[in-house]
């Protein structure tokens, strides 16, 4: 594809992923951001909304901050598959010219945003966490944490076009939904035939586990690699369960295997906003700090007086997991006792 | 079959410099390591070979002393390794690193299944993996826990976010494998011996891969980094509970049960 002509570009769109017809958070958080970003630039935002039977979403999509949606529902775009999404993305694009287009940094995002990119020969950011119009060029400019300690990068694209940035969920703020705008549903025809799509969903198997949970957990106890073990974290989640907590995991001790990987919060995992989070073992580095700043109460118990957690958090105990921990554990024992006995 | 597994040097900590006037990193200095997700993708290479029978290339980019990265993939077992390094690649982003790697398949010709880790420990975009399957237009299959071959097609198991799916394409075909995939194999002395004494890490330059050299390095990519700066993160100030184990426990407790958090 040549080099688009900047200036004929215009416009910010927003993939809307969905299952079952139902909208991913992440697609509305990012209609939202998208509505702010797209006044800056005095443009409209477009939702690009893509299944079978799923028409019924647009008007919704509408009040959470779309002016117009394009809607391709046809049977071959049931299953998500990369090919046949990105075709149609990157040929609606190509000919619409939008100056951005948002994603959400989900196993479907991340898979199919850098293949749009390729396709339309532009810059895509991965895993932004902020985002921002710098009005005198027009450009996107694109915050992320950066391989080191509280590194923070500032990434542009500046001549190629559309901008494609993917956002994790839960990292931008759901903003309310405006039930009296007004907007246009646009059906867009799907080309593409079953014989020639050279991929195949064969089966789809959904764990029941909620995934959800962590995301929306009132508190969560989080164990860094001062835990020091898997043992260690299997003590971590009775803690965990004594608080009524989700039980999260910095990145460092899920490479160790001592956890799962959905436990992940951070940069490259969830991101939460719990009334408590009990940082136990936690360094703090801002790949993990950026996924739970926004915590309401931040605990934090370490033995090194000078980890980086201590600067964001509201309490700090100065000590090892392994002995503050089960030290906790038998106070909420006593106090229930007590209760009791009462 | 013929397997390219496209591998990557990464720093070993991420203690690493930035260079303001290119907006890219100063690597030189910091010890490198294959990147682990990498591993993950080698084995599973491996393992296609003992069931299948493969011929297995490794591939990277990178400076000269990325040669490590691949004789350590050669240590591992793989048949051949290839270096793109040249001046005209420094500075890459994703799709400039694609479009490199691009070439290099089609230089090499053939080629039934390209494995990638699902995602580099710097850059961590997992982006280098879908953007080589478009610019070599073949399908994409991402987040591989389980690789079956057939005559024709390839199935995978999809890791997702509460599940996974089976998906099944023609190849060739470009796979990101996950760790969950498998353990990787610890090279054995007589592979280290034989990755440095018998076996070759081929040098490849910009000249050698043709394409536009526009499209290369630093000047072929479309996202720059225009400015890294050091963000404090910092809310009020902390208040330490002081004590043994049992004193701050109790006070830890007090105060979240004074907020009305417990």
């Amino acid at each position: 594809m040549s080099p688009v002509n900047l200036r004929d570009c215009k416009g910010l769109w927003v993939f809307i992923e969905q299952k079952d017809g139902k909208p991913a958070r992440v697609s509305l958080e990012l209609l939202g951001t998208g509505r702010t970003l797209a006044d800056k630039l005095e443009v409209d935002v477009t939702a690009v909304l893509i299944g079978e039977d799923i028409s019924g979403l647009a008007q919704e999509l509408i009040y959470w901050g779309a002016d117009s949606v394009l809607i391709a529902d046809d049977p071959v775009v049931r299953d998500y598959r990369t090919e046949v999404y990105a075709d149609i993305i990157a040929e609606l694009a190509a000919g619409e010219k939008p100056e951005v287009l948002l994603i959400g940094a989900t196993w479907m995002g991340r898979d199919l945003a850098p293949r749009v990119a390729a396709r339309l020969y532009t810059g895509c950011i991965a895993d932004c966490t902020e985002l921002d119009i710098e009005i005198e060029t027009r450009l996107l400019v694109a915050t992320k944490p950066y391989f080191g300690r509280n590194l923070m990068a500032e990434i542009i694209c500046p001549f190629h076009r559309p901008q494609v940035v993917t956002v994790r969920p839960g990292v931008m703020e759901l903003k309310a939904e405006e039930r009296h705008r007004k907007g246009e549903l646009i059906p867009i025809e799907v080309k593409v035939r079953e014989e020639d799509v050279r991929v195949k969903v064969v089966e789809t198997v959904r764990s029941v586990s909620d995934a959800a949970a962590l995301e929306q957990a009132d508190k969560v106890v989080v164990g860094g690699m001062g835990v020091g073990d898997a043992e260690g974290f299997k003590a971590l989640r009775e803690f965990a369960n004594l608080l009524g907590a989700q039980l999260g995991a910095t990145s460092l001790p899920i490479d160790e295997g001592w956890i799962s990987e959905d436990c992940k919060i951070g940069q490259t995992g969830k991101t939460v906003r719990p009334r408590l989070y009990i940082g136990c073992g936690v360094s703090g580095a801002i790949q993990h700090s950026a996924g739970m700043i926004n915590s309401e109460m931040i605990v934090a118990i370490n033995t090194d007086p000078k980890a980086e957690i201590f600067q964001i958090a509201d309490y700090g105990i100065i000590g090892d997991v392994n002995e503050v921990i089960p030290a906790l554990m038998r106070e909420m024992r006593r106090l229930s006792v007590e209760r009791e006995e009462r | 079959m013929d397997i390219i597994v496209c591998i990557k040097q990464v720093p070993e900590t991420t203690e690493i410099g930035w260079d303001p006037a290119t907006g890219t990193l100063i690597r030189g200095g910091v010890p490198g390591v294959l990147n682990p997700s990498d591993k993950h993708a080698l084995e599973a290479a491996l393992q296609l070979r003992e069931r299948y029978g493969a011929q297995i290339t490794a591939l990277s980019m990178g400076p000269l002393h990325a040669e490590e990265t691949l004789r350590e993939a050669l240590s591992m077992g793989v048949d051949g390794a290839i270096l793109l390094s040249d001046t005209a690649f420094a500075g890459a982003d994703t799709l400039s690193t694609a479009y490199a790697l691009s070439l290099a398949v089609r230089r090499i010709g053939r080629f039934d299944l390209i494995l990638c880790g699902k995602e580099s420990s710097d850059g961590m975009t997992a982006q280098v993996g879908p953007q080589l399957a478009e610019l070599l237009n073949i399908p994409q299959l991402t987040y591989a826990i389980e690789i079956v071959v057939t005559n024709k097609t390839v199935r995978i198991k999809q890791k997702l976010e509460g599940g996974f799916r089976g998906v099944e394409s023609l190849y060739p075909a470009v796979i990101t494998v996950e760790k969950e995939m498998n353990q990787p194999r610890i090279p054995t002395m007589e592979g280290i011996m034989e990755a440095y004494a018998s076996k070759e890490v081929q040098v490849w330059s910009a000249e050698d891969l043709g394409g536009k050299g526009g499209r290369l390095g630093l000047k072929g990519s479309p996202t720059q980094t225009r400015k890294v700066y050091t963000k404090e993160l910092r809310r009020g100030k902390v208040t330490i509970l002081e004590g043994e184990p049992d004193e701050v426990a109790v006070k830890l407790i007090q105060t979240l049960t004074a907020k009305g958090l417990l």
